[in-house]
C-alpha cells in the first residue's frame, strides 16, 4: 500500500519495536502470576456454572474455598483435578459439594500429579471443542448469510432489561445495524463476580450474564436469518472479571468484546497488576474463539484533549497490538480503538480527524479499527449532534474504518431511544453509500495540513514509546502519561486477588488455546 | 418594524415565522405499525396536547412494528412570561482572575474543594470539566486556580469515602457530578450524601454542590444541596458560587483554620 500520508515507516517500525519490548517485559511479570478471576475462569471452563442458595456464583465459591485454604498459588485446575481424582465426581458436583460445606478442596489428600493433569485435560478439551465448534458455526453463518460491508454499523442497547434489549436490538438489525453491543449496568466492572441468570434491572445498561448472552445470541441469530445478514453481538470483557466474561462470550458465541489492556487501570481504578494479568488470559480466550476485541483508546480523548494527546492513542494502540499478539490474537481480530473527539470549533479539525483516522488505517492495515463517535462535545443540541455524526461518518468511509460505533444525536441526554438509533443508522447508511469510494479517489497534498498532522502524531507516539520502553509500562502509568490519570502499582481495586504462581500451578487452557489445536 | 407586533409577555406562545403562530415541531415514536390509522393516532395525540392543525410530515417504520413521526402543529396554549420566577444561583459570576483576586482579598489561606463522581456513576467527564487543570472548552478547571486546592477523587466514589476525604482535608466545599440519571438512580445517591454529612455533623460547615446534565438548581436545593449546576456550567460558575458563599458565611473569621 502506498501511504497517502507519506508516513516514514521506519518510524512506525521503531515505535512498534518499542511496544514489543514493553509488552514482552510485562509478559514476564504476567506469566509468574494469577488472579482470582483467572482461576474462576478455569473453573467455569471446567464446566462449573450456577449459584448457591445465597446467589453466590459457584466459580466464586470454589475459588474462595481455595483462597481460604491458602492454595491459590497452585491454581484451580490443580485443586479441582485433585478433587476429581480423589472423589470421582464431576467439577460441577464438586463445586456444589463445596457450596454445601461438604467438601474442602485444599484439605483433600494430594493425588498423583499425572492423573490430575490427565483428568483436567480431558475436561478442558471438551469445553475447548465447544468453543471451536461455536467458531465454526459463526463461519458457517458468515458463509451462508453473509455480512454487511465495512465499516460495520455498530449500535448499543442499554435498557437494563434483557428482554427490552432484545426488542431494541432486533429493531436495530432490521434498520441496518451489523453489531449490537449490550452496554453493561454502570457498576458491573467493579463486581468481583459475574451475576447469574436473566436480568431485568440495570442502570444505564444490562448485566452481562451468561444467560443474557444466550438470550441475545438467539434473538440476533433469528433476526439475522430474517434480514439475511449475520448480526454480531458485542459485550465487555473488562473490569474485575475480564477473563470470565471472555469465557462466557466464547461459550455463547459472542463476536466482539471490549477488551483493553490498560482501560480498567486508568478509567476504573482497577489495580494495574490485576488488569495486566487478567487481560492476557481474556485475550487468549478471545483469540481462540474468533472474537474481535475492541480496545479503549477512544476513552483517552474523553478526558484528555484530542489534539494534544492524539499520540497517546497511537502509542496505546501499538502496546495493545503487542499484548494481543502475545496472547495469540491475530491482527484480523484487533479492533484497535480511536475516536472523533476534537472540539468542533477547531479550524480544520475535520482535516486533523481525517489525518489521524487515515494514519491508524495505514499503521494497522489488517486490523478492523474501531472508530468511536463524538461524545465529549455533544451538548444536547440534537440538530448539531446529527451533523457532527455526519462528519464522523464521512471520515470513517474515507479511511476504511472497520467497526463504526454510531454516534447518537441525543448523546449527552439519554441512552439511545429506539428512534435515535434509527436516525443514526439512516445517517451512516446514507453517508457510507453515497461516499463509498471517495477514499480511493483522493490523495492528500504533499506536505499539506493532513500529511503533516499524521507525521507529527506518529513522531510523538514513537518518542513516547521509547520513553516507556526505558521506564516500563507500570512506571509510565504511575506517572500519569496516559489520559492524564495516575495509578499506583499497589493502588486500585482487586489487588488482593493477585498471587504469584507455585511449582504445581498449571492452566490447561493456555497451551490448548495458544497451541496448534486452533 | 413596529415593536408592537402582537407580542404580549403575559401570553407568549411559540414563534415559527409569524408572531403568535404557535408553531412547534415534534418527533416521537408510537408502538404501532406505520399506517393511516397510526398517523391519525399521532394527530389525535397532538390535538389532545392542545396542538392545533397537527400535520404528520414524516412517518417511518422502525423495524418492530413501531413508527416514528415528525410533526408540526400550532400551540393553543400560552404562558405568562411576566410572572415567571425561577430559583437560581444568586451570586455574581466572576471570571477566573476575579475569583483569584477575590480569594486573595478575602482569605489568607487556600480554600479546599473536594470533588467526585459518586455512587455507581463511572463517567468522569463532568467532574473533570470542572476540576481538571485543563478544564473544558477553554475554561480552566479549579486545579488551575490560585487560592484553591482542588482534589478530584474521580469516578464511582462511595459517599462514605467522599465524606471521609472531605473531613480529612478539612474541605470548604464538596462538589459532586452525576451523569447517569436513568431511573432516577442519582436521587437516592445525592440524598445519601446529605444524610451522611448531617450524621457526621458537618453539613453546616461545608458547601455542597451537585452538577450534571440533568441536575437543576431547584432539584439540588430540594435534596438539601447549596446549589445545583446544569449543562453549560464551567469552573468559574461553580467557583464564583463557592467563594462568595464562603465569603459571606465566614466573613470576619476566615483564615484561622
Amino acid at each position: 500500500m502506498t501511504s497517502k500520508l507519506n508516513l516514514d515507516f521506519n518510524v512506525v517500525e521503531k515505535a512498534r519495536q518499542s511496544a514489543r519490548v514493553i509488552a514482552e517485559d510485562t509478559q514476564k511479570f504476567i506469566e509468574r502470576h494469577t488472579t482470582v478471576t483467572v482461576e474462576r475462569t478455569i473453573v467455569r471452563l471446567l464446566g462449573v456454572d450456577g449459584i448457591d442458595e445465597i446467589e453466590r456464583p459457584l466459580p466464586n465459591v470454589v475459588v474462595d474455598n481455595i483462597k481460604k485454604g491458602g492454595g491459590l498459588a497452585e491454581g484451580a485446575a490443580f485443586w479441582m483435578g485433585n478433587a476429581m481424582v480423589a472423589t470421582g465426581k464431576s467439577a460441577q458436583e464438586i463445586a456444589e459439594a463445596i457450596s454445601r460445606n461438604e467438601l474442602d478442596l485444599t484439605t483433600l489428600e494430594i493425588q498423583d500429579e499425572a492423573k490430575i493433569k490427565a483428568i483436567i485435560e480431558t475436561e478442558a478439551g471438551k469445553m475447548v471443542d465447544q468453543i471451536r465448534s461455536n467458531r465454526a458455526q459463526r463461519d458457517t453463518y458468515l458463509e451462508t448469510l453473509g455480512e454487511g460491508p465495512k465499516p460495520y454499523l455498530y449500535v448499543i442497547v442499554a435498557t437494563g432489561n434483557i428482554y427490552e434489549d432484545v426488542l431494541q436490538a432486533q429493531a436495530a438489525a432490521r434498520q441496518g445495524a451489523d453489531i449490537i453491543a449490550v452496554i453493561r449496568t454502570t457498576a458491573q466492572s467493579l463486581l468481583d463476580y459475574v451475576p447469574y441468570g436473566p436480568t431485568t434491572e440495570g442502570f444505564g445498561g444490562t448485566y452481562a450474564t451468561q444467560e443474557n448472552f444466550r438470550i441475545m445470541r438467539k434473538a440476533l441469530d433469528e433476526v439475522g436469518e430474517e434480514v439475511g445478514r449475520y448480526i454480531r453481538l458485542c459485550n465487555y470483557a473488562s473490569g474485575l472479571c475480564m477473563p470470565e466474561i471472555a469465557a462466557m462470550g466464547a461459550l455463547e458465541r459472542l463476536d466482539v468484546m471490549l477488551n483493553d489492556a490498560l482501560y480498567g487501570i486508568l478509567f476504573r481504578d482497577i489495580n494495574m497488576q490485576r488488569t495486566l494479568i487478567d487481560q492476557f488470559f481474556s485475550r487468549v480466550i478471545n483469540g481462540f474463539a474468533g472474537i474481535i476485541i475492541n480496545t479503549g483508546e477512544d476513552n483517552y480523548l474523553t478526558t484528555s484533549d484530542a489534539i494534544e494527546e492524539a499520540h497517546t492513542v497511537l502509542a496505546s494502540q501499538l502496546i495493545n497490538e503487542q499484548f494481543a499478539l502475545l496472547a495469540g490474537l491475530p491482527e484480523s481480530q484487533m479492533g484497535l480503538g480511536h475516536a472523533f473527539e476534537m472540539d468542533p470549533n477547531t479550524e480544520d479539525g475535520f482535516l486533523m480527524e481525517l489525518a489521524q483516522a487515515q494514519m491508524a488505517r495505514e499503521i494497522f492495515p489488517n486490523a478492523p479499527l474501531k472508530y468511536m463517535p463524538p461524545t465529549k462535545f455533544k451538548t444536547g443540541d440534537i440538530f448539531k449532534g446529527h451533523v457532527q455524526d455526519t462528519l464522523f461518518n464521512s471520515v470513517a468511509i474515507m479511511t476504511g474504518q472497520g467497526l463504526q460505533l454510531l454516534g447518537m444525536l441525543t448523546e449527552a441526554i439519554h441512552t439511545p431511544l429506539l428512534q435515535d438509533r434509527a436516525l443514526s443508522i439512516e445517517n451512516a447508511k446514507y453517508v457510507f453509500n453515497n461516499m463509498r469510494h471517495l477514499g480511493d479517489e483522493i490523495e492528500f497534498k504533499q506536505d499539506g495540513i493532513i500529511q503533516k498532522r499524521a507525521q507529527g502524531v506518529l513522531k510523538e507516539a514513537a518518542d513516547m514509546l521509547e520513553e516507556i520502553e526505558n521506564t516500563g509500562i507500570m512506571a509510565t502509568i504511575e506517572q500519569g502519561k496516559f489520559a492524564g490519570v495516575t495509578r499506583k502499582l499497589d493502588g486500585g481495586k482487586g489487588l488482593d486477588g493477585v498471587t504469584q504462581i507455585g511449582d504445581k500451578y498449571f492452566n490447561p487452557f493456555i497451551p490448548m488455546m495458544l497451541g496448534g489445536g486452533r | 418594524m413596529s415593536v408592537n407586533n402582537g407580542l404580549d409577555l403575559t401570553k407568549i406562545k411559540p414563534y415559527g415565522d409569524t408572531m403568535n403562530d404557535g408553531m412547534m415541531q415534534f418527533s416521537f415514536t408510537l408502538p404501532v405499525p406505520c399506517c393511516d390509522e397510526s398517523k391519525e393516532a399521532a394527530r389525535q395525540l397532538l390535538l389532545k396536547m392542545g396542538i392545533e392543525e397537527p400535520q404528520v410530515v414524516d412517518a417511518k417504520d422502525l423495524g418492530v412494528g413501531y413508527t416514528m413521526f415528525t410533526m408540526y402543529g400550532k400551540s393553543s396554549h400560552t404562558v405568562d412570561y411576566s410572572a415567571i420566577e425561577v430559583p437560581k444561583v444568586d451570586t455574581d459570576v466572576m471570571d477566573k482572575y476575579e475569583i483569584e483576586a477575590y480569594l486573595a482579598e478575602n482569605f489568607d489561606r487556600d480554600i479546599v474543594i473536594v470533588g467526585a463522581c459518586t455512587g455507581t456513576d463511572a463517567h468522569t467527564v463532568g467532574i473533570d470539566a470542572i476540576m481538571n487543570m485543563k478544564g473544558f472548552d477553554g475554561h480552566y478547571g479549579l486545579e488551575r486556580y490560585k487560592g484553591i486546592k482542588a482534589y478530584n477523587l474521580g469516578a464511582q466514589v462511595p459517599n462514605e469515602e467522599l465524606v471521609a476525604k472531605a473531613i480529612e482535608l478539612n474541605a470548604d466545599a464538596i462538589i459532586i457530578s452525576q451523569i447517569v440519571t436513568q431511573k432516577d438512580v442519582h436521587i437516592p445517591n445525592m440524598t445519601e450524601l446529605i444524610e451522611l454529612l448531617e450524621s457526621e455533623g458537618i453539613r453546616d460547615k461545608v458547601i455542597v454542590c451537585a452538577g450534571g446534565p440533568r441536575i437543576s438548581y431547584e432539584l439540588a436545593k430540594e435534596l438539601g444541596f447549596d446549589a445545583g449546576f446544569g449543562t453549560g456550567t464551567f469552573a468559574e460558575h461553580v467557583a464564583s458560587f463557592i467563594v462568595q458563599r464562603l465569603g459571606t458565611a465566614f466573613s470576619g473569621s476566615e483564615g484561622d483554620s
